[in-house]
C-alpha cells in the first residue's frame, strides 16, 4: 500500500500514457517526442547547474549573501537579483534548488521572488525572440510591466511570509 | 544553444578557479551537487511525464482553435489558464503568439497567454514546493497569475 501511495503520481501518469497509446496513438507519439526533447535538454543543463550550486555552497560565505541579497540590501539587492535572473541560464525548474540554497544563506524573500520572476519572464534570449515575433512595443511594455509586478509581488510576499516563513522547511531541504 | 554555452563557460571558469584555490572544497562541492541531484531526480522524471502529456494534447493547433478568433474576455481568460498550465519553450510560444495575433486574436488575449505562460508554472509547482515550500509556491504563482491578468488588461488598453 505504501509503495502505491509513494508512487501515486508516476503510476497515474504511466496509466494515462498507456491509455493514450491505445486510444489516441497520435497524441501518445507526440507526447513521447516531447519527453525525448525535454530529456535531452535536462541531460545537458542539470549537471552543471547542480555543480554550480555546490560551488556556491562551499565558496560564498553567508555574510556575503546577506550583504548582497539580504533584507537590508535594498535597491542593490533588487538589481543583483534581476540581473542574475536575466542571464541565459536555462529553464525555471533548475532555479528552484538554487533559490533554496540562496535563501538558506540569508537572501531575502523579496529578492528571491524577483530572481525567480526575472528568470522565468525576462530572460535575454527569450526577449530577442519576442521582439522578432511580437514587435518592440509589445516586448518593451511587457518587460516594464512584468518587472514592476514581480517587484511588487516580491515586496508583498516579504511582508506576508516574514512572520510565518517556514525556516524549518528550508532546514530540511 | 546560447544557454548551454553560457552555463558551461560559467561552470568551467568557476571550476578552474575552485580547483586552483582548494581541491578539497571542490570535491565537497561535487558531493553537495550529487546529493542535491539525487533529491530532485524523482520530481524531474515526473515533470518530464507531465510536460509530455500536456504538450502532446495541447498542440499549437489546439491552442489556436481555443483562443484564436473569438475575441472578448472569455478568450482572454482561457488564454491565461492555458498559459498557466503549459510549459512551452519561447522558441515555439512566441511564433505561435505571433500567428495567433495575425489570425485575429486580440492583444489582450495574446498578452494574457504570454505573461501567464512565463510567470505561472503549474507543471513546475511540485518541484517548486519541494525546494521552497507549499506556502511560498502557492503565493508566488497565485500572485503571478493575478499579475498576468492585470498586465494583459493594461497591454490590451495601451496597444489597442
Amino acid at each position: 500500500m505504501n509503495i502505491i501511495k509513494e508512487f501515486k503520481i508516476p503510476i497515474i501518469i504511466g496509466i494515462i500514457y498507456l491509455v493514450l497509446a491505445f486510444w489516441l496513438s497520435d497524441t501518445a507519439e507526440r507526447s513521447f517526442f516531447v519527453v525525448i526533447d525535454y530529456a535531452k535538454e535536462m541531460v545537458f543543463i542539470i549537471p552543471p547547474v547542480f555543480i554550480l550550486m555546490g560551488l556556491l555552497e562551499v565558496w560564498i560565505p553567508k555574510d556575503k549573501i546577506q550583504q548582497w541579497l539580504g533584507s537590508s540590501s535594498g535597491l542593490k539587492g533588487i538589481l543583483i537579483s534581476f540581473l542574475m535572473g536575466t542571464l541565459p541560464t536555462g529553464p525555471l525548474y533548475v532555479a528552484f534548488p538554487m533559490t533554496a540554497a540562496l535563501l538558506k544563506k540569508g537572501a531575502s524573500i523579496s529578492n528571491m521572488v524577483i530572481f525567480l520572476g526575472s528568470w522565468a519572464a525576462l530572460k535575454i534570449p527569450q526577449l530577442l525572440v519576442e521582439i522578432k515575433f511580437l514587435g518592440g512595443a509589445f516586448t518593451l511594455l511587457r518587460f516594464v510591466l512584468t518587472l514592476t509586478v514581480v517587484v511588487v509581488i516580491g515586496l508583498i510576499m516579504q511582508v506576508l511570509l516574514k512572520e510565518s516563513h517556514d525556516k524549518a522547511w528550508l532546514e530540511n531541504v | 544553444m546560447v544557454t548551454i554555452i553560457t552555463i558551461y563557460s560559467i561552470l568551467a571558469f568557476c571550476l578552474v578557479f575552485s580547483f586552483w584555490k582548494n581541491r578539497q572544497k571542490t570535491f565537497k562541492a561535487f558531493k553537495i551537487a550529487t546529493k542535491g541531484f539525487l533529491k530532485t531526480a524523482p520530481s524531474l522524471f515526473m515533470l518530464l511525464g507531465i510536460v509530455g502529456l500536456i504538450l502532446g494534447i495541447l498542440t499549437p493547433e489546439t491552442i489556436e482553435r481555443l483562443i484564436g478568433k473569438e475575441a472578448g474576455f472569455l478568450a482572454t481568460g482561457v488564454a491565461a489558464i492555458l498559459g498557466a498550465i503549459t510549459l512551452i519553450p519561447s522558441l515555439i510560444a512566441f511564433p505561435l503568439a505571433g500567428s495567433l495575433l495575425r489570425s485575429g486574436a486580440t492583444i489582450m488575449t495574446i498578452s494574457a497567454f504570454i505573461t501567464s505562460l512565463v510567470m505561472v508554472g503549474t507543471i513546475t509547482a511540485p518541484m517548486e514546493i519541494k525546494s521552497l515550500g507549499k506556502k511560498f509556491t502557492l503565493m508566488r504563482n497565485g500572485f503571478s497569475f493575478l499579475g498576468a491578468l492585470i498586465i494583459a488588461a493594461i497591454m490590451g488598453v495601451i496597444l489597442q
